[in-house]
This record gives structure tokens, sequence and C-alpha cells, in this order.
């Protein structure tokens, strides 16, 4: 556990590193001279050169990449136009939001959609059963920003029942919950129904009901700790998913999360910020994913 | 998304159900999409100050959006530019993934490691930020749209082809087709490559979903299709300035989207029972 645990944290500078790498080749094809962004619209020529030069932006790429580089290594992102600096301690502040809200995405998500699984493997092939797979089917077609709208259009608006906007409180946490979370409740209860169904065929089944024990004893205490595994299976897989969802969610419900600062600087076209935003989502992408493995081989005795 | 198939919710009894229902929700938007402007009963992009944010009637079905324009007009004429950017996108993400996957899996070595390290890398971007900040770059139009959601999905498109072709390359014929004498190229092109074609159908009608999902939040976000242009996620952005007032028009271009990636869905699992029999799901 801890060979794995220091394997992939030291892994993590070198795919940092290449994740800059590849964001530093494909920005390098953006139309447009952020020397004069910067500058600002009533800067001379000889302004903007000397922004270039205080940039760095007159050195040959090589060096521009070198720099890059030697300012990750000492936590700087580089200079944002919008902070006028550093964007790190900006970008972090946000981060709680974000982390709060996917959090309680993946909560609903396991809390939702494991009974609803169970319940239809329980009644297999019954009304239930096909209700709760219709509702999969449909909530894996709709956009999650369009349920956020529709929530808001009825919980909100006709009924006054939640806020809207902002993160103010805990009810201000329910409907960017919901939409972010519809898609991962969906595919939870489809694969614990799928699980489960596989497993009650199996011998360990027969001997717990021949020993006398109910149908919901058997289901609870002996199948889904098994289901568990393939849970957090789906739950890893879907981290991209989520933080990528989290961000036209954050905007909708003018939630203060970095995906919300994500598009702020993608419309002041401060490239800067968008390449360390993007680089804080792959270091929350891999965290992730690493929780969800530790917790995989602490469910999983065979990779103990 | 990735290789790892799901267990999903039919039997195969049921199976072939999805596949029908798929196929005609798709063939009904490709007759909007290739027939869009002479199907609209109203132009697109017609304003009418009397009829501002009208509910559904008889005159405009849908209702009518804030400069008075006939939202089931804009939904079917949009029809096209979603579906191009999905088709597109799938088919050079298709194309790039499986040289990708064909060449790592099938040379393996060094090849392989250097292009498993590259998707690896590329994987670790949420695919939605990765989409965004391409088209920071590329712009926000229709070819700054294809070309994010095609970068977006060539890393788990190119795993899973690189896994099949392994899985392929241990079966007997292959093994007897080079021993024969095929060169590399000939086994890769007539049964390597044969063999993949399935897994990757399945996927690809699967991500195709996923791409009208994404260009419809992008265009929500107004990353997309730039106005007039009518596009069913620029449509639902538009319409949240007005959702108190109006919340029919976000109801059109929202059912819009999410019927035609239930089309694509419903193609991509009929598929699977259908092509892949064994398949666990």
């Amino acid at each position: 556990m801890l060979g794995v645990l220091a394997y992939r944290l030291g892994m993590m500078p070198l795919i940092i590193v290449a994740v800059v790498t590849i964001l530093f080749i494909i920005f390098q094809f953006i139309p447009g001279d952020e020397a004069t962004l910067v500058a600002g619209a009533t800067a001379t020529q000889s302004e903007i050169r000397q922004v270039r030069h205080q940039l760095g932006l007159d050195r040959p790429i090589l060096v521009q990449y070198g720099v890059r580089l030697g300012e990750l290594a000492h936590a700087d992102l580089g200079y944002s136009p919008t902070f006028r600096g550093n964007p790190l301690p900006r970008i972090l502040e946000r981060v709680p939001a974000t982390l709060l809200l996917t959090a309680s995405a993946i909560t609903l998500a396991v809390v939702a959609g494991v009974p609803a699984g169970l319940f239809a493997a329980f009644f297999v092939n019954g009304w239930p059963d096909f209700a709760i797979s219709a509702a999969v089917v449909g909530l894996l077609a709709v956009p999650n920003f369009w349920l956020g709208m529709m929530l808001i259009a009825l919980f909100a608006v006709q009924l006054h029942w939640l806020p809207s906007i902002g993160l103010n409180g805990p009810l201000t946490l329910i409907m960017p919950t919901v939409a972010l979370a519809a898609r991962l409740i969906a595919l939870i209860g489809r694969i614990t129904r799928g699980v489960v169904i596989e497993e009650m065929r199996k011998d360990y089944v027969r001997t717990a009901r021949a020993k006398g024990l109910s149908d919901r004893v058997t289901l609870v205490r002996h199948v889904l700790p098994n289901a568990l595994i393939p849970i957090v299976t789906v739950i890893g897989l879907q981290t991209g998913y989520l933080l990528g969802g989290s961000v036209v969610v954050e905007r909708l419900f003018d939630w203060p999360g970095i995906g919300d600062l994500l598009l702020t600087a993608v419309g002041l076209r401060d490239y800067t910020l968008v390449q360390g935003i993007t680089i804080i989502f792959v270091v929350g992408f891999l965290l992730i994913n690493l929780a969800v493995e530790l917790l995989y081989r602490l469910i999983n005795p065979r990779l103990r | 998304m990735s290789g790892v198939s799901l267990p999903s919710i039919r039997s195969a009894r049921r199976s072939n159900w999805f596949l029908w229902g798929g196929a005609v929700l798709l063939a009904f938007f490709a007759v909007l999409a290739l027939f869009g402007p002479a199907l609209a009963p109203y132009q697109p992009d017609a304003q009418d100050l009397f009829t501002l944010l009208q509910p559904p009637s008889s005159a405009h079905w849908l209702g009518t959006d804030e400069v008075g324009r006939d939202i089931a007009s804009r939904i079917i004429v949009g029809t096209r530019s979603t579906l191009s950017i999905a088709f597109a996108s799938v088919a050079l993400a298709g194309a790039a993934g499986m040289a990708l996957g064909l060449l790592a899996g099938y040379f393996g070595g060094v090849a392989d490691r250097a292009i498993l390290a590259l998707l690896d890398v590329l994987l670790t971007i949420p695919s939605m930020v990765l989409a965004i900040a391409v088209v920071a770059v590329a712009g926000a139009n229709v070819f700054g749209l294809t070309v994010a959601i095609t970068i977006s999905f060539i890393p788990s498109l190119a795993r899973l082809v690189r896994a099949r072709v392994l899985e392929v390359q241990a079966e007997d014929y292959v093994a007897a087709a080079r021993g024969i004498g095929m060169s590399d190229l000939r086994v890769l092109l007539r049964h390597v490559l044969p063999n993949t074609t399935s897994v990757v159908v399945i996927e690809l009608s699967l991500m195709a979903g996923q791409a009208v999902l994404i260009a419809a939040a992008l265009g929500f976000l107004g990353l997309g299709v730039q106005p007039p242009r009518p596009e069913w996620g620029a449509m639902l952005g538009a319409s949240r300035q007005n959702l108190e007032v109006a919340p029919f028009v976000a109801i059109g271009p929202g059912l819009a989207v999410s019927l035609l990636v239930l089309a694509f869905n419903l193609t991509g699992d009929g598929l699977r029972d259908w092509l892949d029999p064994t398949a666990t799901s």
C-alpha cells in the first residue's frame, strides 16, 4: 500500500511536467499576441515591446519553455495579467468550493445510486426494475446544465424552496450537487444492478440462503460487499467527468470554484491563468484517482 | 468512455428495441439536418418584436424567444451544426485513435510505450477542461469545437483500440497469417484491423452522444457556435436570463439535446449487444 502511494506521488511531478509541455505546445498556436493584450488597448508600440520583454516573450521558444519549467519548480504558474502575478494563490483559494461540490456529488451518487440498483436487482424484470432502468437511460442523456436549469425553474422560480445561485449555506449546495451527480447516479445504479444480479447466481448466495438467511439479509450482508469493487471502479472512471462537468455547473449556479475561474480566464484571454487552472485540474484528477485506488485496495482483499 | 465495459441494464431480448429505437430517432434527426431550412415553419432568424417570449401556441409550437424568433424553427435548423460537429469529431477521432492504437498495439516495444505514455498524460486532463482550453485557442466556432472534441476523444479511443489489438494478436489466425509469410502491413490491414472495427463502432456511437453533450455545453458557455446561427447549447445559454419569466424557452432545445444523445446511446448499447454478444454487459 505504501509502495503504491510513494510510486504514484513520485510520478506526479513527471506527469505535471508532461501536461505543461503539451499545453505549452498547444498554446504556441494561439493567434494574437499576449504582450499586446497585457499592455492594453492604449499602449504604444514601444510600451508593447517593453511588456513583451518583461514577460520574456521576446526570448527563443526553448528558453521560454525552460523558464516555465523553472518557475513551476518554485510553485510559480507564470505571469497572469488578470492577477498581475503568479495566479496560484488565487486559484487555490477557489479549490475548496470545487472540492465541496465534487465530494457531495460523489456522496449523493453513492447514496442514491446503490439503493436504486439494489432495488432494481431485487425486483429484476418487474416494474420497479423497468422504472429504474428507464430513469438510468434518461439521466444519461440529459445535459447536466439543462437539468440544473430545470431545477432552478422549478425549485427556485416556481416554488421558492431553494436559492438558485452562489455558495451560501447548505441549501445552495443542493441543486448544483444534483445536477452534477445525475450522470454518476445513473452509472452507479446501473452497475450495482448488473453486479448484484450476477452475484446472486453464485454458490455463496445459495449457501447463505440454504442456512436460512432471508433474501434481504443475503443481499445486504453478502452480495453488497462484493458489489462495492465495481462501484468504486465506476467512480474512478468518472473523475474526469466530475471535474469537467463541474466547470459548466459552476458557471450555471455562480459557484465560486476553479471551473468558474477557468471560464473567466478564457473570457479575459488570460492564457497563463487557463494553463494554470488546467494544471490544478490535473493535480485534482491525479489525487482523486489515487484516493480511489487506495480505497480499492482497502475493500479488495486480493490486492492487499 | 473507457475500455472497461459496464454491465448495462437490459436483457438481450430487449436489445433489438434499443438498436431500432436509436436508429429511428437518428433517422429523424438526419432528416431535420438535411432538410431543416425547408421544414422549419419560420425563418430561424426572423425576429418579431410583437411576439416576444410567447408560450407555446398553435402558431409557435414551442413558443418564441427573447427577440420573437420561433424556437421550433431554430431547433430544426440548428440540428445540422450539432450533427455535423458530432459526426466530424467522431470520424476524426476514430481515424486518429485507430491509427495510434494499431501502431502501439501491433508494433509494441518503444512505439507502444511512447504512445501509451502520451495517451495516459492526455487522459489526466478532464475532457471538458481540455475542450475549453482548446476552444480558447482554436476559436469559438464549428471548426474550433470539432478540433476540441476530437482531441479530447482520441486518448481513450486509442487505448481501447490498443487493448483490442493485443487481444486479436493472441489469436491463432494471426500467428497462422504470419507463419505463411504475410508482411506486417498485410496482417495489420487484413486481419487485425477488421477485428477491431466492431469495438470501435460501438464506442464511436456512444462518443457521438458525448460529443453532442460537450458541444451543447460549450455553446451554453458562449464558447461554441456563435449567434445569430441557431445552435441548441447557445439557445439554452440565451434562455437563462429569462428563466424566471419564460422557462419554456429552455425546454425545447434541452429536449432536443437529450433526444439526440439518447438516440446515440441507444444505438451504441444496441450495437454492443448485436456485434459483441460475448460482452458481459
